[in-house]
């Protein structure tokens, strides 16, 4: 019966190998690092929730009651900064990813364990740069800073949120050679590309996003911030500058890393439809190169931000063909998913819940953005709350719900506990009916004519921004409940075994939480990734000390004691 | 099987890092990652070459008047000072791969001389735009830029010179500080190479930090001739 033997999960683990603060800030163990990602990562998107609950709370009413026109201001763009920078950039990849990238390849670590620490460090030290920035006097010019209002004219700390952003970019880029680097040279015996898990595909992609994008967006700030302290013509007209050039700059960053925030997601969404169907993806190539088209087609399409920037029709035109184009990859992505669906043996637990609900969402967020690629369309909507809506499909309703589906459904690996499986299903369906309420009256207001970025706004449009309200709250009470259950389950959570979903994957070969050195022996893989066992052996695959026993040759032998 | 582990652990090299299973992967590994990086850095230096080509598109007079206000001599030095330190590094790495001790020191030395003979010339050309007010902005805040004391070509206008120097101290200014952390590696590399950890089984430290130097001197022979050789002909002299 004896296949694959995992160690204990009782004894030492990496949470009790080491004790001690210490342990923790000089760790170079992944797994740990994810988890102080996961701790800070949390922290800012909690900051950054709360100035959008001030955004949707002055919104209330059209006139400007709740704060000022400069404050609202500065929270619009203090939520933006925090959330694109501090949440969604780092989210999946930097917990997820950095816990997952070296269990999926049966590797004991990343490439480079230091380095991997230092992005660490690097992040809370650009996080504490902008929080001071923040409190200091908060920055007003949008979380585009466009320039020559951010250089000349705004009277805000925009030099020193550009040094938190420039230096948070470091951490961004240290973090995709990782990823890069492990996932080319230490993958297990027998874990070929093609035999990887999607997720570790769609991380690939976005690592090759991080290293070739971010560094644009270092350069660009700091062109920013020189030209603001030396009154250099770089971007400013006035003084021989051209504001475009940083529109072009700015964008050729900031689209990719939309697709930074998504991709991952998308990785996610991949593992969770797959298993939660016990079914191998349908196209696993078609799903995996996809990313990898994503990835190279999301560097081509940044003009279309900037439709009425002035820049050429004929460029514009181009950029709207090139933008359509990344729709392509997108769908086959969700075709795939659903057809995965097909016929599969499903189960509907909180972490599916999340998948399907990104499937619908990322739906309706890319076709909106179909409307926004078409030139005339975005001319008529540009500035207005349809863009809102539209980006916020994607950033929450994919990126967010994919993450707290991940979350979920690695959380009996990272933590070795189950969360409360009822209390997760329930939030998820708060979390959905609350996002829903929030950005689907949006869209109408947008296409209505309300515009983005202002504090008060016509009285007709007060019945789309109460829903909105309304479904904020939902939503920000819908996100609590989650915090406070996986708090909660760290200690009083059921004892996850192993295996909790008996699922193929390399992560699931070893104990929960995995021991220090993940594997007791490098895992040889002889399987093809989603590759399940046959229905009357489901019951016994993957608990401890038995497993799929007609087919124990195809095992690895984990954690054999030599 | 339990053997042959015990037996690779006996024999593995100080060096190995515990997370990699041998010495081949952990150089794939950190060859791999410098290249990597090489790569960031070339879309670091990509935002500035792109605004290069746009202005000197727009303005392609005041680029070459400007440009002849750079010395040819000293940057022509400092091309020759730096493809010469990338022929003793790649001695330095050869020397590291064949096990010869004294040539590697010798070599890291004169290559570590060589990167710091450059910054000093590039050093002597900033005081002299910092003499002629040549700096642009108020960086300097008691010598503004003074566009005239730029000699103008036919066509160039003034306001746009000062575009030329700010790209040219963003470029070089950027190369240089690239220049100063290769030369603080090499120290690194040279201090422990004196002790003789770098031989035959393991000298990727010093290839790759050779990677690093290379490219930083690749950055340069692009700098050169886009900022140092535009117009010249122009001038009727040798500038």
């Amino acid at each position: 019966m004896e296949s694959f033997e995992v160690p204990q999960p009782s004894k030492v683990n990496y949470l009790n190998a080491q004790y001690g603060l210490k342990s923790w800030l000089l760790t170079r163990d992944h797994k740990r690092i994810a988890l102080l990602y996961l701790g800070s990562v949390t922290f800012f998107f909690f900051i950054g929730g709360i100035y959008a609950m001030l955004i949707r709370l002055e919104l209330l009413t059209p006139q400007s009651d709740l704060l000022s026109a400069t404050t609202y201001n500065k929270t619009f763009t203090q939520h933006g900064i925090i959330m694109i920078f501090f949440f969604l950039i780092p989210s999946i990849p930097a917990t997820l990813g950095n816990f997952l990238v070296p269990m999926m390849i049966g590797a004991k670590d990343l490439a480079f364990p230091r380095i991997n620490l230092l992005s660490w460090y690097i992040y809370i030290i650009a996080g504490i740069i902008t929080i001071y920035a923040l409190i200091a006097g908060g920055v007003d010019t949008g979380w585009t800073f466009y320039a020559p209002y951010s250089t000349t004219f705004s009277n805000s700390y925009v030099v020193l949120t550009g040094l938190g952003i420039f230096i948070n970019g470091f951490s961004s880029i240290l973090t995709g050679l990782n990823f890069i680097v492990t996932i080319h040279t230490m993958r297990a015996p027998g874990m070929t590309w093609f035999r990887m898990p999607l997720f570790l595909w769609s991380t690939y992609a976005t690592a090759l996003i991080m290293i070739l994008g971010t560094p644009v967006i270092a350069i660009t700030v700091l062109l920013l911030a020189f030209e603001r302290l030396a009154r250099i013509g770089i971007f400013d007209p006035a003084i021989g500058g051209d504001p475009v050039l940083f529109q072009h700059l700015f964008w050729f960053y900031s689209h990719p890393a939309v697709y930074i925030m998504i991709l991952p997601g998308m990785g996610v969404i991949s593992e969770l439809i797959a298993n939660f169907s016990r079914k191998n993806i349908f196209g696993y190539s078609f799903v995996a190169f996809s990313s990898l088209a994503i990835a190279v087609f999301g560097f081509l399409v940044w003009g279309h931000h900037m439709f009425v920037s002035g820049q050429s029709v004929f460029a514009s035109m181009i950029f709207s063909v090139l933008s359509f184009a990344v729709a392509i990859p997108s769908a086959v992505k969700v075709f795939n998913w659903t057809a995965t669906l097909y016929k599969g043996s499903i189960s509907y637990d909180t972490p599916m819940l999340y998948a399907l609900g990104f499937i619908g969402l990322f739906t309706i967020g890319g076709m909106t953005g179909l409307f926004l690629a078409t030139i005339a369309v975005d001319v008529h909507v540009t500035d207005t709350y349809f863009v809102v809506a539209h980006f916020h499909y994607i950033m929450v309703g994919g990126t967010l719900l994919a993450y707290l589906g991940g979350l979920h459904y690695w959380w009996p690996k990272i933590s070795g506990r189950m969360y409360p499986e009822g209390w997760g299903r329930f939030s998820a369906l708060v979390v959905f009916v609350g996002f829903n309420l929030t950005f689907l009256p949006q869209f109408v207001a947008g296409y209505l004519g309300m515009p983005r970025r202002y504090a008060t706004y016509p009285p007709e449009f007060q019945v789309f921004n109460v829903l909105s309200t309304a479904g904020a709250s939902i939503l920000g009470f819908g996100l609590l409940i989650p915090l406070i259950y996986l708090i909660w389950s760290m200690r009083y959570g059921k004892i996850a075994e192993p295996n909790p979903w008996h699922l193929p994957g390399l992560e699931w070969r070893t104990a929960s939480p995995p021991p220090t050195e993940n594997f007791l022996l490098t895992p040889i893989v002889t399987w093809e990734a989603y590759e399940f066992a046959p229905p009357e052996e489901m019951e016994v695959v993957g608990t401890v000390h038995r497993g799929r026993h007609a087919r124990s040759d195809v095992d690895a032998p984990i954690g054999e004691n030599t | 099987m339990a053997e042959s582990i015990a037996a690779e652990h006996e024999v593995h090299h100080p060096a190995l890092q515990h997370h990699f299973e041998n010495m081949e992967q952990q150089r794939e590994a950190s060859t791999l990652g410098m290249w990597v990086f090489l790569v960031t850095e070339i879309m670091f230096f990509g935002g500035m070459f792109f605004s290069y080509t746009l202005y000197r598109w727009l303005y392609p007079e005041a680029f070459a008047s400007a440009s002849n206000h750079l010395s040819l001599p000293l940057g022509a030095i400092n091309t020759g000072v730096l493809i010469f330190s990338s022929f003793t590094m790649a001695l330095a790495v050869y020397s590291a791969q064949t096990g010869k001790q004294r040539a590697q020191v010798i070599c890291l030395t004169l290559t570590l001389l060589l990167g710091l003979t450059f910054l000093g010339i590039k050093a002597a050309e900033y005081k002299e735009k910092y003499d002629t007010n040549l700096i642009p902005g108020h960086l300097i805040p008691s010598r503004p830029f003074n566009p005239d004391a730029v000699h103008l070509l036919p066509g160039a206008r003034k306001e746009n010179v000062e575009i030329f120097f700010w790209i040219y101290f963003a470029m070089t200014g950027m190369h240089a500080v690239h220049m100063i952390i290769g030369v603080g590696v090499l120290s690194v590399i040279l201090f422990f190479a004196t002790r003789g950890r770098y031989g035959p089984e393991y000298h990727n430290p010093v290839e790759i930090s050779g990677l690093y130097w290379h490219f930083v001197d690749i950055i340069w022979i692009f700098l050169f001739p886009l900022l140092y050789l535009l117009g010249r002909h122009l001038m009727g002299h040798g500038g």
